[in-house]
């Protein structure tokens, strides 16, 4: 196992990860952590579900950043918005009155081309992270509730992916910041979230190849969610095997209702799982050679702010912050 | 539930679309229910499936890629201690070459079909262009339904950002290549006469050059180029998008919405389910898939958890006085009996919360059939029938 990686002291975060393994989560306790430890973080969610400022109990939010828990900011990703701070800062012309026309075409090839749509949501994140380091803004950390790993190589690759269509004007020179600031290991990583299952696990290890060969941005972190806890030691499950036997199970029954029967199954089933994530788990880290980090199942009844607040407590035992 | 289960809709109908948030199973369950379908109902039923796992898909048979259905042979079934009435196909969804094969149809020369296939933009579009997953997957569904071969298709709608893009898919690709915008955005192209080459009076004008400015003309250039080939197949191309919205609303396709019980898959299934019917879709069935065994709520089974952590000690005393050396050690056993009253109230919390999201469930579809979480992967025939056993009964 590789040591465990600074995420923390980086300046932009990506998380990705296959559909329904708890990305948003991950993403909202990381800035919960973040923020915790003393710093001002932004956090972006890319996909505009809304689910991520719901992890903090809060209403959907705009692309205006607003503040989600102290020391936390959250902003939604609107394309159109960012095309238009773009131009806005980077051309110089009266938007309102040319917009009308412009956008809609932008708006249109943003469809067609590939990379555009992109672009503006990997270069308003990049872009503020580098104000940040200039001083004009003072987020110390942004994270991102990227794309899944189906369309996270195509979102981050964007930049270069501009460069080659496009090679002169505006947008060539603007995409060459983009490409260094993504790329620099200091700054950026790239983390993947999954479960100890078949096919977030395939994903992961499918994922962390092509970044490795098609990608040139850091890799972070592997953080493993749901993990079943282990119920037995070698030498318990010797106890556990006598007390299913009939004998054991009887005097069980005799004393504590029928239901102890039950209760055996319980147990029986809550070994059954673990064991078949286990091979699971066992592949991940040895195919993807990255600091994985793992976050137990919480056994709780619901979402939000609870849960943000488990996760982050288990990450930073996995961290060591 | 219904006391069929799945079985009479599978029975009447001709399409049945499996769709839901990313996680939940989809692809186990339509492969399930092509298995129990071909076992059971018999006829030549297929699975057009976009991404299975690998285990699956070479339980499938469907190993390397390809568009071409092929048949999951009858030993494999009867090995898996099937006795299938019919014949069981699959299929696995290569986008690439979907739209390669639809530029081919629709362009009226090779010459304009190679100018698309060679430019960048198609390249770039067809290879990573989200969407196109999704209109791709439709479109092979009407081609493979108008051949008329298969009883039954199956489709496994592949992972979206939203549920529904699929759905739109069709309508939405007609709009794009036929909207007004891309014949402005080539004026200056076609007006030139020559392909590619650029009037340059039109493209002197305001909004030309700051699009210049901002994108860069080569770029530009290659758009208007993409775009002037693209609109030979246009007429084509937006019938087939009328013909697959249409096969789509026909009595003969019903849709099956996959989930499990979680809030956030929920919601979307639910969401789902309310779209499907505003849109005059055929709701077929509900599927809840990944569910925790009943036994976890009952009330014997709490009352013995905690009193196996209450009185572990005790029990644990007389456990030791069995014959037996794995039980002697009294310390050991009552850690064990701790443990496993633990794992069943945490558990329970659990099925609690799944059996509440259930019964708010708002719309319901007539057939809602529940799996359990099987222990195991589920990547082979033997597997996939049992899953087909709880959906069909």
């Amino acid at each position: 196992m590789t040591a465990q990686p600074d995420l923390l002291g980086r300046r932009l975060l990506f998380f990705t990860g296959k559909g329904g393994v708890g990305k948003s989560t991950v993403t909202a306790a990381t800035a919960l952590l973040a923020a915790e430890r003393g710093k001002r973080v932004l956090v972006v969610e890319v996909d505009a579900k809304g689910s991520l400022p719901s992890q903090f109990e809060q209403g959907p939010v705009g692309f205006e950043p607003r503040p989600v828990y102290p020391g936390v900011w959250a902003m939604a990703m609107q394309t159109e918005e960012s095309l238009k701070e773009y131009l806005r800062l980077n051309l110089k012309v009266p938007v309102l009155g040319r917009l009308g026309p412009l956008a809609r075409v932008l708006d249109f090839i943003a469809t067609a081309a590939p990379g555009v749509k992109e672009i503006l949501t990997v270069g308003k994140c990049c872009w503020e992270v580098r104000e940040s380091i200039e001083g004009r803004a003072d987020w110390d950390l942004v994270v991102v509730d990227a794309a899944a790993t189906g369309h996270i190589i195509g979102q981050l690759d964007a930049p270069r992916a501009i460069q080659e269509l496009v090679q002169v004007g505006m947008v060539r020179t603007q995409t060459d910041w983009l490409v260094e600031l993504l790329s620099d290991p200091a700054i950026t990583a790239l983390n993947v979230v999954a479960t100890p299952e078949e096919m977030p696990v395939n994903e992961t290890i499918e994922l962390v190849d092509r970044a490795r060969a098609e990608l040139n941005v850091p890799l972070g972190a592997v953080i493993v969610n749901r993990v079943l806890p282990e119920l037995f030691t070698h030498a318990d499950e010797d106890v556990f095997s006598a007390l299913r036997r009939p004998e054991g199970e009887a005097v069980l029954a005799e004393r504590i209702g029928t239901g102890a029967g039950t209760v055996l199954e319980a147990a029986r089933l809550a070994v059954s799982l673990r064991r078949t994530r286990a091979v699971h788990l066992t592949r991940l880290r040895e195919t993807v050679a990255l600091p994985t980090l793992f976050v137990p199942y919480f056994f709780v009844r619901d979402a939000g702010l609870r849960i943000t607040r488990m996760m982050a407590d288990a990450l930073a035992e996995e961290l060591g912050v | 539930m219904s006391p069929t289960g799945l079985e009479q809709l599978l029975a009447t109908k001709e399409v049945v679309v499996f769709c839901g948030s990313g996680g939940v199973g989809k692809t186990s369950v339509a492969a399930a229910a092509g298995v129990t379908a071909a076992t059971r109902l018999g006829g030549k039923v297929l699975v057009l499936t976009i991404d299975p796992a690998k285990r699956l898909a070479s339980a499938l048979g469907l190993e390397g890629f390809g568009n071409v259905e092929k048949q999951v042979p009858a030993e494999a079934l009867k090995a898996a201690g099937l006795e299938p009435r019919g014949e069981m196909w699959a299929a696995m969804l290569d986008t690439k070459a979907s739209w390669d094969d639809l530029v081919l149809r629709h362009t009226p020369d090779t010459e304009t079909a190679y100018r698309i296939l060679e430019n960048r933009l198609y390249t770039n579009i067809t290879g990573r262009f989200v969407q196109s997953h999704d209109y791709i997957a439709m479109e092979r569904l009407f081609d493979i339904h108008a051949t008329g071969t298969y009883d039954l298709i199956l489709v496994d709608t592949p992972p979206t950002r939203n549920a529904l893009d699929f759905l739109e898919a069709p309508a939405r690709m007609a709009d794009f290549f036929g909207g007004r915008l891309l014949r402005w955005l080539t004026l200056p192209y076609r007006m030139g006469g020559k392909r590619g080459t650029r009037l340059l009076n039109v493209a002197s004008r305001p909004f030309y050059q700051m699009a210049d400015r901002i994108l860069g003309s080569q770029f530009l250039q290659d758009i208007a180029e993409f775009f002037l080939n693209f609109q030979s197949m246009y007429d084509g191309f937006v019938e087939r998008a009328n013909a697959v919205e249409a096969l789509l609303h026909d009595r003969r396709t019903t849709f099956a919405v996959v989930t499990t019980l979680e809030g956030a898959p929920l919601r979307e299934a639910e969401f789902f389910c309310e779209q499907l019917v505003a849109r005059k879709f055929h709701l077929g069935a509900l599927v809840l898939n990944k569910t925790l065994p009943g036994y976890l709520l009952s009330p014997e089974g709490a009352r013995a958890a905690e009193a196996m952590g209450a009185d572990a000690g005790a029990l644990a005393g007389a456990l030791a006085e069995l014959d037996g050396s794995e039980l002697a050690d009294v310390e050991r056993t009552t850690r064990v009996l701790r443990t496993i009253g633990e794992s069943f109230q945490n558990f329970a919390v659990v099925a609690k919360r799944e059996a509440e999201l259930r019964t708010e469930l708002a719309r319901q579809p007539d057939v809602v059939a529940t799996i359990p979480n099987f222990e195991i992967d589920i990547y082979d025939v033997a597997g996939l029938a049992r899953i087909g056993e709880h959906l069909f009964d």
